[in-house]
Protein backbone atom coordinates (compact mmCIF):
# COMPACT_ATOMS: atom_id res chain seq x y z
CA UNK A 1 0.00 0.00 0.00
CA UNK A 2 1.48 3.33 -0.97
CA UNK A 3 1.62 6.47 1.12
CA UNK A 4 -1.40 8.10 -0.47
CA UNK A 5 -3.59 5.05 0.08
CA UNK A 6 -2.47 5.01 3.70
CA UNK A 7 -3.35 8.70 4.12
CA UNK A 8 -6.81 8.00 2.75
CA UNK A 9 -7.28 4.94 4.95
CA UNK A 10 -6.87 7.14 8.03
CA UNK A 11 -9.97 9.09 7.10
CA UNK A 12 -12.17 6.33 5.74
CA UNK A 13 -15.09 5.59 8.07
CA UNK A 14 -15.53 2.00 9.14
CA UNK A 15 -19.09 2.13 10.46
CA UNK A 16 -21.01 2.95 7.30
CA UNK A 17 -24.18 0.85 6.93
CA UNK A 18 -24.69 -1.26 3.83
CA UNK A 19 -26.93 0.55 1.37
CA UNK A 20 -27.27 1.03 -2.34
CA UNK A 21 -29.32 2.88 -4.92
CA UNK A 22 -33.06 2.46 -4.32
CA UNK A 23 -32.79 2.42 -0.53
CA UNK A 24 -34.60 5.04 1.52
CA UNK A 25 -32.14 6.82 3.79
CA UNK A 26 -32.23 9.20 6.69
CA UNK A 27 -29.00 11.21 6.67
CA UNK A 28 -28.14 13.09 9.85
CA UNK A 29 -25.97 16.08 8.87
CA UNK A 30 -24.04 18.22 11.32
CA UNK A 31 -24.62 21.93 10.81
CA UNK A 32 -22.54 24.61 12.52
CA UNK A 33 -24.21 27.94 13.13
CA UNK A 34 -21.83 30.36 14.81
CA UNK A 35 -20.46 28.35 17.71
CA UNK A 36 -23.49 26.08 18.03
CA UNK A 37 -23.80 22.74 16.31
CA UNK A 38 -27.05 20.99 15.50
CA UNK A 39 -28.15 17.99 13.49
CA UNK A 40 -30.37 18.25 10.45
CA UNK A 41 -32.06 15.26 8.86
CA UNK A 42 -32.35 14.77 5.13
CA UNK A 43 -34.61 11.89 4.20
CA UNK A 44 -35.10 10.50 0.73
CA UNK A 45 -34.24 7.84 -1.81
CA UNK A 46 -30.61 7.12 -2.63
CA UNK A 47 -30.49 7.37 -6.41
CA UNK A 48 -26.76 6.95 -6.92
CA UNK A 49 -23.62 5.72 -5.24
CA UNK A 50 -20.28 6.82 -6.60
CA UNK A 51 -17.57 4.56 -5.21
CA UNK A 52 -14.12 6.14 -5.28
CA UNK A 53 -12.33 5.39 -2.02
CA UNK A 54 -12.18 8.48 0.14
CA UNK A 55 -13.87 10.48 -2.61
CA UNK A 56 -17.00 8.28 -2.57
CA UNK A 57 -20.33 10.08 -2.64
CA UNK A 58 -24.01 9.22 -2.63
CA UNK A 59 -26.98 11.20 -3.88
CA UNK A 60 -30.26 11.40 -2.01
CA UNK A 61 -33.44 12.63 -3.70
CA UNK A 62 -36.58 13.78 -2.01
CA UNK A 63 -39.67 15.75 -2.94
CA UNK A 64 -39.86 18.92 -0.89
CA UNK A 65 -43.03 21.02 -1.29
CA UNK A 66 -43.66 19.46 -4.68
CA UNK A 67 -40.15 20.25 -5.86
CA UNK A 68 -37.55 17.54 -6.37
CA UNK A 69 -34.41 18.14 -4.30
CA UNK A 70 -31.19 16.17 -4.66
CA UNK A 71 -28.27 16.40 -2.33
CA UNK A 72 -24.85 14.86 -2.90
CA UNK A 73 -23.05 13.78 0.28
CA UNK A 74 -19.39 12.79 0.55
CA UNK A 75 -19.65 9.35 2.11
CA UNK A 76 -16.69 9.81 4.46
CA UNK A 77 -17.34 13.42 5.42
CA UNK A 78 -17.05 14.14 9.16
CA UNK A 79 -20.15 16.33 8.74
CA UNK A 80 -22.29 13.26 8.30
CA UNK A 81 -23.27 12.09 11.75
CA UNK A 82 -25.18 8.91 10.93
CA UNK A 83 -26.87 7.26 7.99
CA UNK A 84 -30.04 5.27 8.72
CA UNK A 85 -31.42 2.80 6.21
CA UNK A 86 -35.22 2.94 6.50
CA UNK A 87 -36.14 0.69 3.58
CA UNK A 88 -34.23 -1.52 1.19
CA UNK A 89 -35.70 -0.96 -2.25
CA UNK A 90 -36.04 -3.40 -5.12
CA UNK A 91 -34.60 -1.72 -8.21
CA UNK A 92 -33.00 -3.00 -11.40
CA UNK A 93 -30.56 -0.13 -12.02
CA UNK A 94 -27.46 1.15 -10.21
CA UNK A 95 -28.27 4.80 -11.01
CA UNK A 96 -31.92 5.78 -10.69
CA UNK A 97 -31.88 8.85 -12.90
CA UNK A 98 -35.26 7.80 -14.32
CA UNK A 99 -36.89 8.89 -11.04
CA UNK A 100 -36.31 12.50 -12.08
CA UNK A 101 -38.88 12.15 -14.83
CA UNK A 102 -41.49 10.45 -12.64
CA UNK A 103 -43.66 11.78 -9.88
CA UNK A 104 -46.26 10.65 -7.41
CA UNK A 105 -47.27 7.00 -7.55
CA UNK A 106 -44.98 6.23 -10.50
CA UNK A 107 -41.92 7.29 -8.52
CA UNK A 108 -42.52 4.70 -5.81
CA UNK A 109 -39.98 1.96 -5.22
CA UNK A 110 -41.05 -1.49 -4.07
CA UNK A 111 -39.50 -2.87 -0.92
CA UNK A 112 -37.17 -5.79 -1.35
CA UNK A 113 -38.54 -8.98 0.10
CA UNK A 114 -36.20 -10.54 2.55
CA UNK A 115 -35.98 -14.31 2.66
CA UNK B 1 17.58 29.16 8.79
CA UNK B 2 17.38 28.02 5.19
CA UNK B 3 14.64 29.43 3.00
CA UNK B 4 14.07 26.26 1.00
CA UNK B 5 13.94 22.49 1.10
CA UNK B 6 13.90 19.78 -1.57
CA UNK B 7 11.12 17.27 -1.99
CA UNK B 8 9.38 14.77 -4.19
CA UNK B 9 5.79 14.88 -5.42
CA UNK B 10 3.94 11.72 -4.42
CA UNK B 11 0.52 12.49 -5.88
CA UNK B 12 -2.79 14.11 -5.08
CA UNK B 13 -5.68 13.17 -2.83
CA UNK B 14 -8.19 14.95 -0.64
CA UNK B 15 -8.61 15.38 3.08
CA UNK B 16 -11.45 16.60 5.21
CA UNK B 17 -10.61 19.77 7.14
CA UNK B 18 -11.69 20.39 10.73
CA UNK B 19 -14.89 22.10 9.57
CA UNK B 20 -15.76 19.13 7.38
CA UNK B 21 -14.83 20.79 4.09
CA UNK B 22 -13.09 18.64 1.55
CA UNK B 23 -9.66 20.05 0.64
CA UNK B 24 -7.67 18.91 -2.42
CA UNK B 25 -4.05 18.31 -1.45
CA UNK B 26 -0.78 17.29 -3.06
CA UNK B 27 1.29 14.94 -0.94
CA UNK B 28 4.97 15.92 -0.99
CA UNK B 29 7.80 13.99 0.58
CA UNK B 30 9.96 16.90 1.79
CA UNK B 31 13.45 16.22 3.05
CA UNK B 32 15.38 15.07 4.91
CA UNK B 33 18.02 17.17 3.16
CA UNK B 34 21.70 17.18 4.08
CA UNK B 35 23.80 20.35 4.02
CA UNK B 36 26.68 19.52 1.68
CA UNK B 37 28.33 22.88 1.17
CA UNK B 38 28.09 26.41 2.47
CA UNK B 39 28.38 29.38 0.11
CA UNK B 40 29.44 32.47 1.97
CA UNK B 41 29.45 36.19 1.27
CA UNK B 42 33.27 36.44 1.56
CA UNK B 43 34.12 33.50 -0.62
CA UNK B 44 31.29 33.25 -3.15
CA UNK B 45 29.63 36.65 -2.97
CA UNK B 46 26.30 35.34 -1.63
CA UNK B 47 24.91 33.26 1.21
CA UNK B 48 23.44 29.90 0.34
CA UNK B 49 23.38 26.27 1.37
CA UNK B 50 23.87 23.39 -1.00
CA UNK B 51 21.40 20.66 -0.07
CA UNK B 52 21.44 17.01 -1.07
CA UNK B 53 18.23 14.96 -1.40
CA UNK B 54 17.36 11.46 -2.50
CA UNK B 55 19.78 8.59 -1.86
CA UNK B 56 21.91 7.29 -4.68
CA UNK B 57 24.06 4.15 -4.78
CA UNK B 58 27.80 4.72 -4.29
CA UNK B 59 28.33 2.43 -7.26
CA UNK B 60 26.48 4.90 -9.48
CA UNK B 61 28.35 7.96 -8.23
CA UNK B 62 31.43 9.23 -10.01
CA UNK B 63 34.64 9.90 -8.12
CA UNK B 64 34.59 13.73 -8.03
CA UNK B 65 31.01 13.73 -6.71
CA UNK B 66 31.87 11.04 -4.20
CA UNK B 67 34.68 13.18 -2.80
CA UNK B 68 32.23 16.06 -2.44
CA UNK B 69 29.66 13.90 -0.62
CA UNK B 70 32.30 12.41 1.70
CA UNK B 71 32.84 15.80 3.36
CA UNK B 72 29.32 15.57 4.77
CA UNK B 73 29.62 11.83 5.41
CA UNK B 74 25.89 11.09 5.01
CA UNK B 75 25.99 8.90 1.90
CA UNK B 76 25.44 9.81 -1.75
CA UNK B 77 22.65 11.96 -3.17
CA UNK B 78 20.79 12.07 -6.44
CA UNK B 79 19.77 15.73 -6.37
CA UNK B 80 21.77 18.78 -5.33
CA UNK B 81 20.35 22.27 -5.21
CA UNK B 82 21.39 25.56 -3.67
CA UNK B 83 18.87 27.37 -1.51
CA UNK B 84 19.00 30.90 -0.16
CA UNK B 85 19.92 31.39 3.46
CA UNK B 86 20.14 34.46 5.69
CA UNK B 87 23.23 33.33 7.55
CA UNK B 88 25.02 30.07 6.92
CA UNK B 89 26.39 29.96 10.47
CA UNK B 90 23.23 28.26 11.82
CA UNK B 91 24.09 25.13 9.88
CA UNK B 92 27.14 22.87 9.74
CA UNK B 93 28.09 20.63 6.85
CA UNK B 94 26.35 17.28 7.33
CA UNK B 95 23.35 18.81 9.15
CA UNK B 96 19.98 17.32 8.39
CA UNK B 97 17.04 19.57 7.51
CA UNK B 98 13.71 17.85 8.01
CA UNK B 99 10.22 18.89 7.01
CA UNK B 100 9.12 19.11 10.65
CA UNK B 101 11.44 22.02 11.42
CA UNK B 102 10.90 23.77 8.08
CA UNK B 103 7.09 23.73 7.83
CA UNK B 104 4.13 24.41 10.04
CA UNK B 105 0.48 24.01 9.08
CA UNK B 106 -0.83 27.28 7.65
CA UNK B 107 2.48 28.37 6.07
CA UNK B 108 2.38 29.95 2.63
CA UNK B 109 4.96 28.47 0.24
CA UNK B 110 6.18 28.65 -3.35
CA UNK B 111 6.77 25.33 -5.10
CA UNK B 112 9.10 24.99 -8.11
CA UNK B 113 9.18 21.96 -10.35
CA UNK B 114 9.61 20.85 -13.94
CA UNK B 115 6.25 20.78 -15.68
CA UNK B 116 5.00 17.74 -17.56
CA UNK B 117 6.32 17.76 -21.13
CA UNK B 118 3.64 18.06 -23.82
CA UNK B 119 6.00 18.01 -26.83
CA UNK B 120 5.68 20.31 -29.86
CA UNK B 121 2.21 21.80 -29.69
CA UNK B 122 0.19 24.13 -31.88
CA UNK B 123 -1.12 27.52 -30.81
CA UNK B 124 -4.55 26.26 -29.70
CA UNK B 125 -3.19 23.98 -26.98
CA UNK B 126 -0.14 26.07 -26.18
CA UNK B 127 -1.61 29.57 -26.08
CA UNK B 128 -5.37 28.95 -26.03
CA UNK B 129 -5.98 30.46 -29.49
CA UNK B 130 -9.54 30.11 -30.67
CA UNK B 131 -8.91 28.43 -34.03
CA UNK B 132 -11.12 28.73 -37.07
CA UNK B 133 -14.50 27.28 -38.02
CA UNK B 134 -14.75 23.57 -38.66
CA UNK B 135 -17.25 23.49 -41.53
CA UNK B 136 -18.80 25.38 -44.45
CA UNK B 137 -15.76 25.11 -46.69
CA UNK B 138 -13.38 26.54 -44.13
CA UNK B 139 -9.81 25.40 -44.57
CA UNK B 140 -8.63 27.40 -41.58
CA UNK B 141 -8.96 25.01 -38.63
CA UNK B 142 -6.15 25.12 -36.07
CA UNK B 143 -3.85 27.67 -37.71
CA UNK B 144 -2.39 30.69 -35.93
CA UNK B 145 -3.43 33.39 -38.43
CA UNK B 146 -1.29 36.43 -39.14
CA UNK B 147 1.88 36.91 -37.18
CA UNK B 148 2.48 40.60 -37.88
CA UNK B 149 2.42 43.41 -40.43
CA UNK B 150 4.33 43.62 -43.69
CA UNK B 151 6.45 46.60 -44.69
CA UNK B 152 6.81 47.72 -41.14
CA UNK B 153 8.30 46.11 -39.09
CA UNK B 154 9.38 43.57 -41.76
CA UNK B 155 10.03 41.03 -39.04
CA UNK B 156 8.16 39.06 -36.41
CA UNK B 157 8.27 40.55 -32.94
CA UNK B 158 10.11 38.67 -30.23
CA UNK B 159 7.88 36.68 -27.92
CA UNK B 160 5.14 36.24 -30.57
CA UNK B 161 2.89 33.39 -29.49
CA UNK B 162 3.53 30.56 -31.93
CA UNK B 163 3.69 26.76 -32.00
CA UNK B 164 6.58 25.08 -30.21
CA UNK B 165 7.71 23.02 -27.25
CA UNK B 166 5.18 23.04 -24.44
CA UNK B 167 5.89 21.96 -20.88
CA UNK B 168 9.05 20.31 -19.57
CA UNK B 169 10.30 23.61 -18.23
CA UNK B 170 10.78 25.15 -14.82
CA UNK B 171 7.50 26.36 -13.33
CA UNK B 172 6.87 27.99 -9.96
CA UNK B 173 3.46 28.01 -8.32
CA UNK B 174 3.28 30.78 -5.75
CA UNK B 175 1.22 31.17 -2.63
CA UNK B 176 0.27 27.58 -1.84
CA UNK B 177 -0.93 26.77 1.65
CA UNK B 178 0.48 24.03 3.84
CA UNK B 179 -2.54 22.11 5.13
CA UNK B 180 -0.79 19.55 7.30
CA UNK B 181 2.71 18.35 8.21
CA UNK B 182 3.50 14.76 9.18
CA UNK B 183 7.09 14.96 10.44
CA UNK B 184 7.26 11.29 11.45
CA UNK B 185 6.79 10.25 7.81
CA UNK B 186 8.44 13.34 6.31
CA UNK B 187 5.24 14.32 4.49
CA UNK B 188 3.77 17.73 3.75
CA UNK B 189 0.21 18.19 2.46
CA UNK B 190 0.00 21.23 0.19
CA UNK B 191 -3.36 22.68 -0.82
CA UNK B 192 -3.91 22.46 -4.57
CA UNK B 193 -1.67 21.26 -7.37
CA UNK B 194 2.09 21.62 -7.77
CA UNK B 195 4.04 21.55 -11.07
CA UNK B 196 5.41 18.35 -12.53
CA UNK B 197 4.70 14.63 -12.66
CA UNK B 198 4.46 12.21 -9.75
CA UNK B 199 7.97 11.46 -8.43
CA UNK B 200 9.18 14.81 -9.80
CA UNK B 201 11.77 16.80 -7.86
CA UNK B 202 10.44 19.93 -6.16
CA UNK B 203 12.11 22.95 -4.61
CA UNK B 204 9.89 24.34 -1.86
CA UNK B 205 10.51 27.84 -0.52
CA UNK B 206 8.85 30.16 1.96
CA UNK B 207 6.59 32.43 -0.06
CA UNK B 208 8.10 35.67 -1.33
CA UNK B 209 4.76 37.43 -1.19
CA UNK B 210 3.98 37.17 2.51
Amino acid sequence: MNIIDRLEMEQIKKNIPVFKAGDTLKVHVKIVEGDKQRIQVFQGVCIKRHNNGLGSTFTVRKISNGMGVERIFPLHSPNIDTIEVLMVGRVRRAKLYYLRNLQGKAARIREKRRI
Amino acid sequence: MTKGILGKKLGMTQIFAADGKCVPVTVVEAGPCIVLQKKTEEKDGYNALQLGFGARKAQRTNKPAMGHFKKAGKGMFGFLREVECDSVDDHAIGDEITCGEFFAAGDIIDVTGTSKGKGFQGVIKRWNFAGGRASHGSMFHRRPGGIGASAWPSRVFKGKKMAGQMGNKRVTTQGLEVVDVRPEKGLVLVKGAVPGPVNGLLLIRKSRKV
